[in-house]
């Protein structure tokens, strides 16, 4: 086999693997949502975070804004500290509501921000002060059955 | 009675030795390697010729079984999924078990019998019939001809062959699950995106399959200069390339998956 | 004695405890073609290997062009062997590549001639050993002879001074086999270097070289023109030269009694 028709192939083979790897990249992976530029950082404390986990999603109105960055416990407050990476081109006032949801019945749990009205933004290193905590089926159902007595 | 226990404790020691000394000529070997690599890049030539051998005509098996693959998965994804009535969420599943695990592992175990296995043979060839000796007579180093650019070629090839698999099998899970069975095609390719990190997922993925090109591109190349020259010698050490190199790929999965995915998800 | 390109002293080697060669001396000058003759396991091969730098001695010295071989650092020891040709037996062709690279291999790896006078380097040599016309093939495409003259044709590439047989004649057809004889006789003539020779083909060689070393036991067991040789009386080289069964080299490797080993020394017929 000649010189040149081996190179053609090799040549032909790294574009693909290089071709392979962009699309796992783009197309299978989340590059093109992710380190969309710079990220600020928020912190907030919730009493019971469920089954959230590091680098899952923080949505707003259903767009993702960033991510979960770290969850830590507070020996102080006995309560999570969740800290939040969201893109800088997303802005979100100082009375903002954070949650922790549910994506469907079984699906994984994610922070949910509900902007609220104030003039004043949060900026990088700020703690959002009011949260709502994860739902805990035990809870729900605890809850249900003491509303249901009490209609009784 | 006494005398077969001693024979048996010797032949465990004996076999003990043998293999730790075995481990550290290879050791050795793969420093001389390292060390004699500056011809491979150098005259890159060398190394392309080798990608075409080991790399380009892998390309068949590699893909071929990364379409079937991943329409396995997607099949049997499907099936489960759906007692559950999420199955949208086969994408994920397809996707994450390919480019986490089976797509560095299928195509590295693929790549040993396919690829490691004719490095060893050829080189346990040229031995056995005097090539790199009369080499080394012509003042070549046969390392840095032979075994190094082989080397280099593996370790170039493996991470792509790792991705185009994990392609395939992406490709083969669409095909069986939305194009067959007719799950909703925005949803397939959403939740895969959503679940499958750039960093923590396809990094780590790539990274695994350097680690198995190094591994089995190493043990090939050894094996097929440590060959005794016949043709039985020869073969053993091919047999040997392709049994080491697979259990190596997998436990060193173990070991680095455990390191990888500690602690996240 | 200067003049000796190849001067080989008290040279010794041995395998861990076993004795390959003992107290070697030899001397070699330019333009002569020398045989070394001796049974299989005699020690020829770790002779040439010896020569080659590929093993060290355990005793005395190998002394090429007036460096003394295992003393050489291994980039001298490269250096020196540019200047030496090894026929490996069957030749050693490389097998993926064509006949032309294969006697290109070594001017493309030393030197940083233009393509076309490589080409140009690549068809004399294989004029040479008349094999000009089959520089497109493949080394699975040659016959056996055919085979060992092109490796003849890579090992004389780099005009060396030293070309080393390892039994050019193993295998071949007697038109083929005095073909190679032949080769070898007029290119060292004509390259005026050294060629040396090892072999069991007694017939062949004795027509061709300058100087004959009986090998035996890893001494040299005899030495002398191919005229002297022929004529000598002393036992071994009657029995090599002239393939007597039994001799001084014995059939029977050393072994107990045959008796003994049958169980049979106490048997009383």
């Amino acid at each position: 086999m000649s010189r040149t028709v081996m190179d053609f192939w090799v040549g032909l083979f790294v574009m693909a693997g290089i071709g392979a790897l962009l699309i796992l990249g783009l197309k299978v992976g989340n590059l093109t949502s992710y380190n969309a530029g710079e990220v600020y950082n928020l912190t907030g404390n919730f009493e019971n975070i469920g089954g959230l986990k590091i680098r899952a999603p923080v949505k707003s109105a259903g767009v993702v804004v960033g991510r979960v960055l770290d969850i830590q416990y507070s020996l102080e407050t006995h309560d999570a500290i969740v800290t939040m990476g969201v893109s800088s081109s997303y802005q979100f006032p100082k009375d903002t509501f954070a949650s922790i949801l549910t994506s469907g019945l079984l699906g994984e749990q994610y922070i949910g921000l509900s902007p609220g009205g104030d003039a004043v933004m949060l900026a990088d290193g700020d703690k959002i002060m009011k949260t709502n905590s994860a739902m805990v089926l035990e809870e729900m159902i605890g809850r249900f059955l003491f509303d249901k007595a009490s209609e009784n | 009675m006494r005398n077969r226990i001693v024979v048996s404790i010797q032949a465990i020691g004996h076999r003990t030795i043998d293999s730790i000394w075995r481990l550290g000529v290879a050791s050795r070997f793969f420093v001389w390697v390292l060390l004699k690599s500056t011809t491979s890049f150098l005259r890159f030539g060398l190394v392309v010729r080798e990608i075409y051998f080991v790399g380009v005509l892998s390309l068949i098996i590699i893909l071929v079984s990364g379409l079937f693959v991943g329409m396995v998965l997607g099949l049997q994804g499907y099936e489960t999924l759906q007692k559950y009535g999420s199955e949208s969420a086969v994408g994920t599943l397809v996707a994450l078990s390919l480019v986490r695990e089976l797509g560095p592992v299928m195509a590295a175990l693929l790549f040993a019998s396919r690829a490691g296995s004719a490095i060893t043979a050829e080189i346990g060839l040229m031995k056995a019939t005097n090539q790199l000796a009369a080499m080394g007579m012509m003042a070549v180093d046969p390392i840095a001809r032979v075994v190094a650019p082989r080397f280099w070629a593996g370790v170039i090839s493996m991470p792509f062959l790792a991705a185009m698999f994990s392609v395939m099998g992406v490709f083969g899970g669409y095909l069986v699950t939305v194009v067959f069975i007719g799950v909703d095609n925005g949803s397939f390719w959403s939740q895969m995106q959503n679940a499958v990190d750039f960093r923590y997922d396809i990094v780590n993925g790539v990274i695994k399959s350097c680690f198995f090109g190094v591994a089995v591109t190493a043990i090939a190349v050894f094996e097929g200069f440590d060959a005794p020259p016949t043709a039985e010698g020869v073969s053993g050490a091919t047999t040997r390339t392709v049994v080491t190199s697979s259990l190596v790929i997998l436990g060193l999965d173990f070991v680095l998956t455990s390191f990888m995915f500690r602690g996240v998800s | 004695m200067t003049d000796n390109l190849i001067e080989i002293k008290n040279l010794a080697f041995s395998y861990g405890t076993r004795p390959i060669l003992n107290n070697v001396n030899m001397a070699m000058s330019r333009g002569k073609v020398i045989a070394v003759m001796g049974g299989s396991g005699s020690g020829k091969t770790t002779l040439l290997r010896l020569i080659g730098g590929e093993i060290k001695p355990s005793g005395g010295h190998v002394k090429v062009a007036d460096q003394i071989v295992h003393h050489l650092s291994r980039d001298e020891l490269f250096k020196l062997r540019r200047k030496m040709g090894m026929l490996f037996q069957f030749g050693a062709l490389f097998t993926d590549i064509s006949v032309f690279d294969n006697v290109a291999f070594q001017i493309r790896e030393h030197t940083t001639l233009p393509e076309s006078m490589v080409r140009d380097l690549v068809l004399m040599k294989l004029q040479a050993v008349g094999l000009r016309g089959a520089h497109h093939l493949m080394p699975a495409e040659l016959s056996g002879g055919m085979a060992r003259r092109v490796a003849l044709a890579r090992s004389i590439a780099l005009d060396p001074m030293l070309v080393m047989y390892d039994e050019p004649f193993t295998g071949l057809d007697p038109i083929s086999l005095s073909v190679i004889g032949n080769l070898i006789r007029r290119l060292t003539d004509a390259l005026g270097m050294i060629s040396i020779v090892v072999t069991h083909d007694v017939q062949e060689s004795l027509k061709i070289v300058d100087y004959v070393y009986f090998l035996a036991d890893g001494v040299i067991a005899a030495q002398g023109t191919p005229q002297e040789v022929k004529n000598s009386v002393a036992p071994f080289v009657h029995q090599f030269v002239h393939g007597e069964e039994d001799g001084p080299v014995p059939f029977h490797y050393p072994a107990q009694s045959y008796q003994k080993d049958l169980a049979l020394e106490n048997f009383v017929a």
